[in-house]
This record gives structure tokens, C-alpha cells and sequence, in this order.
């Protein structure tokens, strides 16, 4: 795993986006086991309580499972899945929005923006 | 469960100067604390007042509740910003040396993180760059089975790759059950790894935070909190 981490903001938020992004991106499938708190605080460098942190909020918004005795793992439930990537959809929608509306581009336009864009197959080439 | 450490309005005065004055302060177990301050704020009396090695002006200082003495000597482990090994050694005599002073120095403990930090047995002590021997303290620090460890400057004079296995080492081979206290002028490489900070200026202790509190509540990390409160 590598991240890059922002001093700036709280670590536990990062690592949960991160986490987040790998489910719905499929490198963490939905049932797979997740790393122990030591483990992934020896390799993200950080401090093992922020990696508990991370996993109890983790397990508060349903997003990972403890099974007693065996371990964390990514929610088996698809629609929880789902549900995430709604949501990160919807915020980068929202973060694309704002920037265009900055650049003072009519409602109007930024459709067919989109639209055009899309057909020119320029989806799937730039994320963060 | 009771704290591991508690500093009781502690002056200390070397002299007529003014080292340390009214400090308050607990750390409860299992926590990664740094120890923030520009040189000669008072870092490294802080740490020899709580090994036992230096005697407070006034205050009281207990670990895990018992006054800091012969018996909480073997409750400490410190790792002063100097090495205590001699010259003629090799890493081995070195790790032996540790073991006949300390009856809690695991050995198996001490040969699994030489491993790790890639330091060979029959090296000689005085041969090992400063980044070598910086791991090589830390492994004797570390190998003993303490409630708190005094981590005095790991990373002070070492390259960036060397600092980063130093970071590795001190996440890997911590014992939850215990605390550590890192201090450190250099910030920014280390932020992550601390639970709470604590920054001293002149004697002073002028702010307390956990790091992601501080992150949160004033959008800044820990390196950016400390240039602020040490601007001159």
C-alpha cells in the first residue's frame, strides 16, 4: 500500500478514504481480510492508535466486520459497496461542480461539456 | 488503568539558571508521545529527570505511581542522545553488555531487530556510521521489556532513509503496553507516528495536544504548529 498523506488534515480520514477507494476500486473485495492494526501501522509509518481509530470508524459506518478471534473484513454486502461509491461519486460530482461554477460556466454549457467529453472518450483517463 | 507517567510541578535549576519550571504532566499507557523543542529547551533534562539520572529542584515524578528511585529504573529504558557503548565494542559485546545490566533485555528481541535494521553481530561499534549506530542504540532501547521508554533525539543527524527504518523499528518493536517519549526538533519526518505532542520552550511547557485534535481543529500539522510557536 502506498498513500500519501497530508500532515495538514487528520490521518484516521485519509486512511479511510484510502481504504474506501481501494473496496470500491476492487483491489479490496467485498468479504477480503484487512490488514491487523500493527501490520498496516509498520507500513504506513503511523502511529498504530490512528490505525484503530481509522478501523473503529471503519466498523461504525459498516464498511469493515470483526469476526471474533479471526479478524476485520470489507463488508460482504454489496449494497454497502454500492452505497459507498455513491457517495465518493457524488463528492467528486460535487468538488467538479464547484470548479466550474468558479470558472463561470452556465449550467447549460457544463452538460454539454460533459456530454462532449464523454464522447470523445475522455472519461477513464485522470482521476486522483 | 493508572498512568505510566506523572511529572508533578517540576522545576529543575542548574545553578542560577532555570531548566525546567512547573511542569505538569501525565502520559497513560500505550501512547507514542513526542517531546517537541528547539535545542536547550529542555528536552533531554525532562527525559534524565524521569530515568532517575538527575534529581528535580522541587516537584515529585512517578512512574507507574512509584516515586522515581532505584526502583523505577527498571521501568525505564533510555535512550540518550549520546551512545553508551563503548568504543572497543562490537555490536555483539555490545548487545552481551546489555544483557548482563539489565535483567528485562530480551535477547531474542535484541537479534530480531539487528536483523531488521541490517546490523551484523561482529561489527565494530566505533566502524558504524552515525545512522548505524543511531539503530543500534535504539535496538538496545527497544529490547528491553519497560513500561516507558525515553527516546532521546533517534533521529537527530541521520539521513532520510536511516530515519525512516528508525520510524519502521519503533512502530514494529513498541510493546502497546507501554509508552514512549520521543523528542525531537525535527517534526515533519516523525508527526505521524505520535499520539499527543507535547512542546516545551525555555523551561516551559506551552502547549498539549493529540495530533489529530490539533490537525482538525486548527487545519495544520504538527510541523507547521511547531515553526509557529518556536518563531523567533
Amino acid at each position: 500500500m502506498t498513500i500519501e498523506f497530508d500532515n495538514n488534515l487528520p490521518i484516521y480520514l485519509q486512511i479511510m478514504q484510502y481504504i474506501k477507494r481501494q473496496i470500491v476500486t476492487g483491489t479490496l473485495q467485498a468479504g477480503d481480510k484487512i490488514p491487523s492494526v500493527r501490520e498496516l501501522a509498520a507500513e504506513l509509518q503511523i502511529n498504530p492508535n490512528t490505525v484503530q481509530r481509522t478501523f473503529q470508524e471503519l466498523e461504525r459506518e459498516e464498511v469493515v466486520e470483526t469476526k471474533r478471534g479471526l479478524g476485520r473484513y470489507v463488508t460482504s454486502e454489496e449494497r454497502k459497496i454500492m452505497t459507498i461509491k455513491k457517495e465518493m461519486a457524488s463528492e467528486l460530482l460535487e468538488r467538479f461542480l464547484t470548479g466550474m461554477q468558479e470558472l463561470g460556466i452556465e449550467e447549460q454549457d457544463i452538460l454539454s461539456i460533459v456530454a462532449d467529453a464523454v464522447a470523445e472518450g475522455k472519461g477513464g483517463t485522470t482521476h486522483e | 488503568m493508572s498512568n505510566i507517567l506523572e511529572l508533578n510541578q517540576i522545576n529543575k535549576t542548574y545553578g542560577n539558571k532555570k531548566a525546567l519550571s512547573n511542569i505538569t504532566l501525565d502520559i497513560a499507557p500505550g501512547r507514542i508521545v513526542g517531546l517537541l523543542g528547539s535545542n536547550g529547551s529542555g528536552k533531554s533534562t525532562l527525559m534524565k529527570l524521569v530515568a532517575g539520572l538527575l534529581h528535580p529542584s522541587s516537584g515529585t515524578i512517578q512512574v507507574t505511581g512509584k516515586p522515581v528511585g532505584l526502583e523505577t529504573k527498571s521501568l525505564v529504558s533510555f535512550m540518550p542522545d549520546c551512545p553508551l557503548t563503548e568504543k572497543w565494542m562490537r555490536v555483539r559485546d555490545a548487545i552481551a553488555y546489555y544483557r548482563d545490566f539489565y535483567a528485562d533485555f530480551d535477547e531474542e528481541k535484541a537479534r530480531e531487530m539487528l536483523d531488521f535494521m541490517n546490523l551484523v553481530e561482529s561489527d565494530r561499534v566505533r566502524h558504524l556510521s552515525k545512522g548505524m549506530n543511531e539503530r543500534l542504540q535504539l535496538t538496545l532501547a527497544l529490547s528491553r521489556k519497560a513500561r516507558l521508554y525515553l527516546l532521546d533525539e533517534p533521529i537527530g543527524g541521520v539521513d532520510p532513509v536511516a530515519r525512516g527504518k528508525i520510524l519502521d523499528a519503533i512502530v514494529k518493536f513498541y510493546d502497546e503496553e507501554s509508552s514512549l517519549i520521543i523528542s525531537t526538533h525535527l517534526v515533519n519526518d516523525i508527526e505521524r507516528i505520535f499520539d499527543e505532542v507535547v512542546f516545551i520552550r525555555e523551561g516551559e511547557l506551552v502547549m498539549r495536544e493529540e495530533v489529530e485534535t490539533l490537525r482538525l481543529k486548527y487545519g495544520k500539522s504538527v510541523d507547521e504548529m511547531f515553526k509557529e510557536v518556536y518563531a523567533e
